[in-house]
């Protein structure tokens, strides 16, 4: 079956750069930050953003560990280079650090989850300070894999490529003049040394992208999934995987006790009046 | 349009052709703006900036997309910004006054009397509200949710204007054939649609899904009723959605005879000759031969079932 993810990306340009712009400066703002990781989403939502706002007012925040990847922080020269944005680079290991070291024990994902958590809190200050707006760069296959940590990488005030799978964020990057080994290099959260994306899911974004794209984008019931040649057993994990996150999809639920509540019943766009 | 006098005066029927035929012309604004999200008052100075844009460029007529008067996602906001559209309406007495320059079709959220709220459109010229069409299919699936925030139309109805019979449609109600075929059927040669369309199903083709499937339609029921079709759209985003513009009218043949820009806000003007109804109905009658009677009995004997 020959499934086709490829998309116009003219179109995809205009629209996610307008969504930028209109998403910002209806609250008042005309800045952006964009927490640059070295990898291809934040790069892709870097130069949505310095193509919506202009490169003066988008500020990229490099946020390494003592651990993260040297290719990391070079790759985010580049695109700061590129771009030509301000930049800000603000080293997060004696913030964590402390924290780490009360427990001795602590495992990889605790430490990934706190660092990812410690660049929101950075992220977010660096926002005040630059008067800017945190662009997220969560893509829709994280999204839907709940690959992500929740208040970590996920925060963000408005996203421009949570509804791209990895493999269009691949062709968008390209369309925009992302430098190549930025968009060949393994996907990697680099939260410890060698760590991959693909390693941790156990499968590749090729791959979950085409069946996301059936389950979720064409309605395909699992079964449908495994009649069309996916493996029964990876249908099976991907659709357990969707299921499992939803939480991190969603606000946190309110218990209803009036008659007007919160998510329920009270209900407004953010672009309310503007 | 008086098309008995031919027979009346037959002496005249020359001079009298040459005077209609002169006057057969209808010039057509299609206004693809962006709203406020509940903020009608900043969205009436657009109109009447807009209306004032239109009569500079001598257009007749000024048509405004779906719930142009106050944004589209309103959810809990549909109580605040309803109206009435009569003459001590704070915002519509501004529109009836304008519609002395120029004829009209807003968008808004009308309320009847017993507080019942609904998308509507209103035609007005001259100072005066000629029809007010209440959306009959309001969709309430996928991102739309219309049906849990407003009150279901019920009637589709034609209705004179100086320029002929015309109807109104809003979005959901023409992806539906049988409001637009009621139309035809109760006389109108010019339909005029307004949508807030959100854009979506992005692939590799040149243009959205949504905008392909809207163009495809607009441009069959020109094609199929041998009419005037315009269809007004807007633009802007309310969060992540994006809606499309790309306003466009086709002429009783199909074609095309305007599209605006997707995307951006514009004022697109056309003018429409009027007797092309007349020349393409002499050489395609589809509307002489519609079976009518064939059509009431075969829904009576479905609907029966």
């Amino acid at each position: 079956m020959n499934i086709d993810l490829t998309i116009n990306t003219g179109l995809a340009r205009t629209i996610l750069t307008g969504f930028v712009k209109s998403e910002i400066t209806r609250v008042g703002y005309s800045r952006a930050v964009v927490g640059l990781s070295g990898g291809i989403d934040s790069a892709l939502s870097l130069a949505l953003a310095v193509e919506a706002l202009g490169s003066e007012n988008v500020l990229a925040v490099r946020m390494p560990y003592r651990s993260s990847s040297a290719d990391s922080l070079e790759h985010a020269r580049l695109l700061i280079e590129q771009f030509e944005v301000p930049s800000e680079t603000i080293e997060i290991t004696p913030m964590v650090e402390p924290l780490f070291e009360r427990d001795p024990q602590m495992s990889k994902l605790r430490k990934g989850n706190i660092m990812a958590r410690e660049r929101m809190i950075v992220l977010f200050d660096q926002s005040e300070v630059f008067k800017g707006l945190v662009v997220g760069t969560g893509n829709k296959t994280e999204i839907l894999l709940g690959y992500s940590t929740m208040y970590g990488d996920s925060a963000s005030a408005l996203n421009p490529i949570g509804d791209l799978y990895k493999t269009q964020v691949r062709q968008l990057s390209q369309a925009l003049g992302i430098p190549a080994p930025i968009i060949d290099k393994p996907p990697s959260a680099d939260l410890w040394s060698g760590q991959t994306d693909e390693g941790e899911l156990g499968f590749t974004y090729a791959e979950a992208d085409q069946l996301l794209y059936l389950l979720v984008d064409e309605r395909y019931s699992p079964q449908e999934c495994v009649d069309a040649g996916f493996s029964e057993k990876f249908v099976n994990a991907v659709v357990a995987r969707v299921r499992r996150y939803q939480f991190k999809r969603m606000s946190p639920p309110i218990a209803k006790l009036s008659n007007r509540t919160v998510g329920y019943d009270f209900l407004y766009l953010r672009d309310w009046g503007t | 349009m008086g098309c008995n006098l031919y027979e009346k005066f037959p002496t005249f029927s020359l001079y009298f052709l040459v005077v209609r035929f002169a006057s057969m012309k209808l010039n057509l604004a299609l206004a693809q703006i962006s709203t406020k999200l509940g903020d009608v008052q900043s969205n009436l100075e657009k109109h009447l900036a807009y209306i004032k844009q239109a009569k500079s460029q001598k257009a007749d007529l000024l048509v405004f997309p779906e719930l142009s008067l106050t944004g589209y996602v309103l959810q809990d906001l549909v109580a605040t910004v309803a109206h009435k559209p009569t003459e001590d309406d704070p915002v519509f007495k501004h529109l009836l006054e304008a519609s002395h320059d120029l004829d009209l079709v807003v968008g808004f959220v009308n309320e009847d009397s017993r507080h019942r709220f609904y998308i509507a459109s209103a035609y007005l010229s001259g100072g005066r509200l000629f029809h007010v069409h209440h959306k009959v299919y309001l969709p309430t699936y996928g991102l739309f949710d219309e049906g849990r925030f407003f009150a279901w139309g019920d009637s589709v109805r034609a209705f004179d204007t100086r320029f002929g019979r015309v109807g109104m449609l809003i979005c959901e109600d023409f992806w539906h054939a049988s409001p637009p075929y009621l139309l035809w059927l109760d006389g109108a040669d010019i339909m005029l649609f307004s949508s807030a369309s959100p854009g979506r199903g992005l692939n590799d083709q040149e243009k959205l899904d949504s905008a392909r499937w809207v163009e495809r339609v607009t441009k069959a029921y020109a094609s199929m009723f041998t009419s005037f079709v315009a269809h007004s759209n807007r633009v802007g985003y309310e969060d992540g959605l994006l809606f499309w513009g790309g306003a466009v009218a086709y002429d009783p043949n199909g074609d095309l005879l305007a599209q605006g820009p997707y995307f951006e806000e514009a004022l697109t003007l056309t003018q429409l000759d009027l007797n092309q109804l007349r020349r393409t109905r002499a050489r395609l009658p589809l509307l002489r031969d519609e079976r009518t009677n064939l059509v009431q009995k075969e829904l009576e004997r479905i609907l029966s079932k």
